[in-house]
């Protein structure tokens, strides 16, 4: 089974990804911002990352320039998953490594598209 | 809505055209119909029959027409035709058209023109390969009003990101407010023209690639076989026919027949054993994956 890290300040996204990727069959942890994104990783990798950007403590592209700087941290594939839906953004986000980019608001359609994009699924 | 109403529509519906509605599909009606008919404030289905069949409306018989054989489409949908394309297609037609370097291709149900857009694309990813080429891409709908739609190019947040990669949005899109719309030299590459199925499109010319997807569904077997030898008399002995998911030409015409291994993919039949070309584009193909 693969592992999917959801990190996200609200409890009510992470609960709504939490269950789109499940029935993906991906096992789920979850962070509430890019801090505990970072401490979760270096405790173990995942295959993939669902990233909100705007977060406190440590926002999401914060949060990948470091992991793309950490050992093995190339890895995990990370889909960015936000509200800052301007192509300003989106291109910052792919040159900080990002994998693909889901503009909220977002559904289950949306998700399994872009999984599936990047070969997750 | 009675079961008389309901009649009604189902033969209305197939002689204008061609869609066959099977007893089981009420919900699709009203869901489709109901906003027809608050557009044109009528209060409910059965006021919209009644107009109907007091005649006179074409405004309104066209509205309920287009409403019921308008189809979801998405970028690059299904994903392995267009890797038929990149990979058996458009190797054969830079082999087989060396000399008149000139392509053309049909989307013979291009509804909202995500699948030509997506066409359009694999061209311009593939620009090194077809430099000098010339590919027109005809886009044909029963539908005017998804013409429109598609012939403007711009599509919603949640339409770009159902298929299409992020780094094609940014590459082939501008973005206004919420909307999404194709570059302009993108669009450029696309013609499209109002066309039924039912009538005759002979003088749309010659076809080496058809797209002919998510449509015959639709269509009774006469009508099916119908539309699939008139779409054989236009094709060149070496032109392909791609076919959607859930269709086949088995049974139904010996015009075609299915390119072994590559699903909804097919030749005319003459070509498909004679042809040496598309059978090393395919190896080529393989040894890519």
């Amino acid at each position: 089974m693969k592992q999917c890290l959801v990190v996200d300040d609200s409890s009510v996204i992470r609960k709504v990804a939490r269950r789109i990727l499940e029935d993906l069959q991906f096992q789920i942890t979850e962070a509430e911002d890019g801090q505990q994104a970072l401490d979760a990783c270096r405790n173990s990798m995942p295959d993939a990352i669902l990233l909100d950007w705007n977060m406190p403590v440590m926002d999401g592209l914060e949060f990948l320039t470091s992991l793309r700087r950490e050992p093995g941290g190339e890895k995990p594939i990370v889909v960015f998953c936000t509200t800052e839906n301007d192509v300003a953004h989106i291109a910052r986000a792919i040159r900080a490594g990002a994998n693909e980019y889901i503009m909220k608001p977002f559904d289950r359609e949306i998700v399994e598209a872009k999984f599936q994009e990047v070969g997750l699924i | 809505m009675t079961p008389t109403e309901y009649e009604f529509l189902k033969r209305f519906l197939k002689e204008r055209s061609g869609l066959v509605l099977s007893d089981d599909k009420q919900y699709l009606v009203e869901s489709r119909l109901v906003p027809v008919a608050r557009k044109n404030n009528i209060d409910t289905l059965s006021g919209l029959v009644m107009a109907m069949q007091r005649g006179g409306n074409a405004v309104l018989a066209n509205a309920v027409v287009e409403a019921m054989t308008t189809n979801e489409s998405f970028f690059f949908r299904d994903k392995t035709p267009f890797e038929h394309f990149n990979n058996i297609m458009l190797p054969a037609m830079l082999e087989k058209r060396a000399s008149s370097r000139s392509v053309k291709i049909w989307c013979a149900a291009a509804s909202t023109g995500q699948e030509p857009y997506s066409l359009g694309i694999c061209l311009k990813e593939a620009a090194h390969k077809v430099a000098g080429w010339r590919f027109r891409i005809l886009g044909t709908d029963l539908s005017s009003e998804v013409l429109e739609k598609a012939k403007a190019g711009i599509y919603s947040q949640f339409e770009v990101q159902r298929g299409l990669p992020i780094q094609m949005l940014l590459k082939y899109f501008a973005q206004q407010g919420d909307l999404w719309q194709i570059n302009p030299d993108l669009r450029a590459m696309i013609e499209w023209r109002k066309l039924n199925l039912l009538e005759n499109f002979s003088h749309l010319g010659e076809f080496d690639i058809v797209f002919c997807r998510n449509v015959l569904i639709y269509f009774d077997q006469q009508t099916k076989i119908d539309i699939l030898q008139r779409i054989a008399k236009m094709m060149p002995e070496d032109g392909f026919l791609v076919l959607g998911a859930a269709e086949t030409v088995v049974g139904l015409t010996d015009a075609f027949q299915p390119v072994a291994g590559q699903r909804g993919l097919y030749q005319l039949k003459q070509a498909a054993g004679a042809s040496a070309a598309p059978r090393m584009a395919m190896a080529s193909s393989f040894g890519l994956k």
